[in-house]
């Protein structure tokens, strides 16, 4: 079933018309009343004026991550704060966010976008969604939350974590969807299976997996393991959270919801678009959101674009699962992990040394983060004691400030290979 | 009485002990006692050798984590019930063990004892 089919199913040419429209709207709001932007137009000698269609949208600025950093939290509102009815955020480097926020209007493009993806799934207000994600600042939990509502299905609010209780939901309500990370899903699989309960007899049919990078493999495991279909949901909480695309029941690709958020692939080195089909960074233009559009986000996910016909009669365009990132940003877990949020951590700390390797790995199906890091000579202990009591207190700092539990190890000063240039900080063993 | 033992901080690496000996061997430094603590990680080796600052040097050139401490060293009869004796007076009077070795050769045994306050123990132990 197609949620939205006027949205979902129009012309490549109706389309071009109704973004070029809510392009040039778009621009006149944020030009207006963001100053930021403002000024960004003007010193490229841009006006509202000279943005016609969505051709046009190669002419104006970029928004990065840095940027909303430093409008934090609420500078880039397009809005006066009375009409925010919510507010996200996303983990910041520093320990500061990244604040988003919707509108009355917002919240509902966000349950839309979500109806569709998780009907595009196959989920119907039959269903029973257990929401397995997060509540909170983090927009999974409460992204499918309201999805799910709009689409009519019932909602089980069960949130992260909890692997018993989640096992006995699925049996005492009969829950037929589960939203989730995909290395929870598998998690849950193998604690079913531990449990020594047959995941056929469970009435679980579908999943919704994102947050993170996950491989085919993976989904066939999931898949295998719960006895269900598993679907791809994509999103980022800058351009509004979950529901910016999702695959469909092809499996070939993740259709954009692309009347809200206009997607180009650019070239990382030179930012210059990039033909469909070639690889390149994620760049999203919100042009209906009214709190905080953003105009060309650059996402640093790396994927491409398919504008073909799909056997699923949606005409939007797909995009291919997200292949990597281009800059440092780590997902652990579904949270992101800066390297950079790791030295600020050992910099606070006299006992540890600036010098540090992040070692990330996964063990069965759950990702795992070691931190090296060199003791200082100065609190070297010849009682274990002591250098547990070291290694315990980096382990408290970094984890409150990174949200993910670690593995610290002490190494010996002076072993952590020293670069003059950019640092090597990250072995990624995942193999996704 | 007091003396100094050497601790050096190792990686659990093949090999990474005998790069410690085989610099205090370049440096003719003598070990008179030994012990390794070891973690899932890393060791510690702690060490009473013949020339406690040079072997410290010589570690410390070759980038080791190096760090000098006072321990006390118990010489007593080995005899059964020896060492249990010297526990009884170090818990009896508030005395805290880190850690010990030990050997015996010819009828007296040697232990090397960390403890939370070394003055005092030598004392009540004499």
């Amino acid at each position: 079933m197609i949620w939205n089919e006027p949205m979902e199913c129009m012309s490549r040419d109706q389309m071009h018309d109704l973004q070029s429209r809510r392009l040039k709207d778009m621009v006149v709001r944020v030009y207006h009343n963001v100053e930021f932007y403002r000024k960004k137009m003007q010193e490229m000698g841009l006006e509202p004026g000279d943005i016609n269609t969505i051709d046009d949208l190669v002419k104006l600025p970029f928004t990065t991550k840095q940027d909303l950093r430093d409008n934090y939290p609420f500078g880039l509102f397009a809005v006066p704060k009375s009409e925010v009815v919510r507010v996200h955020a996303s983990s910041g480097t520093t320990g500061k966010s990244t604040v988003v926020a919707y509108t009355r209007k917002d919240v509902e493009i966000f349950s839309e976008v979500v109806a569709r993806a998780l009907c595009c799934c196959g989920v119907t207000k039959h269903d029973i969604v257990q929401v397995a994600y997060g509540y909170g600042l983090f927009t999974g939990g409460l992204g499918l939350h309201y999805g799910a509502e709009k689409l009519g299905a019932a909602v089980v609010p069960i949130s992260g974590g909890n692997t018993a209780r989640q096992i006995t939901l699925l049996q005492d309500f009969g829950s037929t969807v589960l939203a989730c990370t995909p290395s929870y899903a598998a998690y849950l699989s193998e604690a079913i299976a531990d449990e020594g309960i047959d995941a056929a007899e469970l009435p679980l049919r579908i999943g919704v997996f994102g947050a993170e990078p996950w491989s085919q493999e993976m989904r066939m495991k999931i898949e295998d393991g719960l006895k269900i279909k598993a679907y791809d949901i994509y999103g980022l909480s800058e351009v509004i959270g979950p529901g910016v695309s999702n695959s469909c029941e092809c499996q070939n690709g993740l259709h954009i919801a692309e009347d809200h958020f206009v997607p180009e692939i650019l070239d990382p080195s030179t930012l210059q678009p990039v033909a469909p089909g070639v690889t390149g960074e994620l760049v999203f233009t919100t042009v209906t959101k009214e709190a905080m559009p953003l105009l060309r986000y650059r996402t640093r996910d790396l994927s491409s674009l398919d504008y073909g016909p799909c056997g699923c009669g949606r005409t939007n365009v797909r995009m291919a699962k997200i292949f990597g990132r281009s800059d440092d940003m780590l997902i652990i877990r579904g949270v992101n992990v800066f390297p950079s949020q790791v030295e600020s951590v050992l910099l606070e700390i006299p006992e540890a040394k600036p010098h540090y390797m992040l070692v990330v790995d996964r063990q069965g199906s759950l990702d795992t983060l070691e931190i090296q890091v060199e003791v200082d000579e100065k609190y070297f202990s010849d009682e274990i004691a002591q250098l547990n009591n070291i290694r315990n207190k980096i382990k408290h700092k970094v984890e409150s400030v990174l949200g993910v539990s670690v593995i610290i190890s002490l190494v010996e000063h002076k072993t952590i290979k020293r670069s003059e240039g950019k640092a090597q900080r990250v072995i990624d063993r995942r193999k996704i | 009485m007091v003396i100094k033992q050497l601790s050096v901080f190792l990686q659990n690496e093949l090999g990474r002990l005998e790069e410690v000996t085989d610099i205090l061997y370049k440096s003719d430094i003598n070990i008179s006692a030994l012990s390794i603590a070891e973690t899932a990680e890393y060791g510690i080796l702690r060490m009473i050798v013949s020339d406690i600052e040079k072997a410290a040097d010589a570690l410390k050139k070759e980038e080791f984590n190096v760090k000098i401490s006072d321990v006390i060293c118990v010489e007593s009869p080995d005899v059964p019930g020896e060492l249990h004796k010297i526990l009884q007076i170090l818990s009896g009077n508030g005395i805290n063990l880190s850690y010990m070795y030990g050997y015996s050769n010819g009828g007296t045994a040697r232990l090397i004892m960390k403890v939370s306050d070394p003055e005092k123990a030598i004392l009540l132990l004499k």
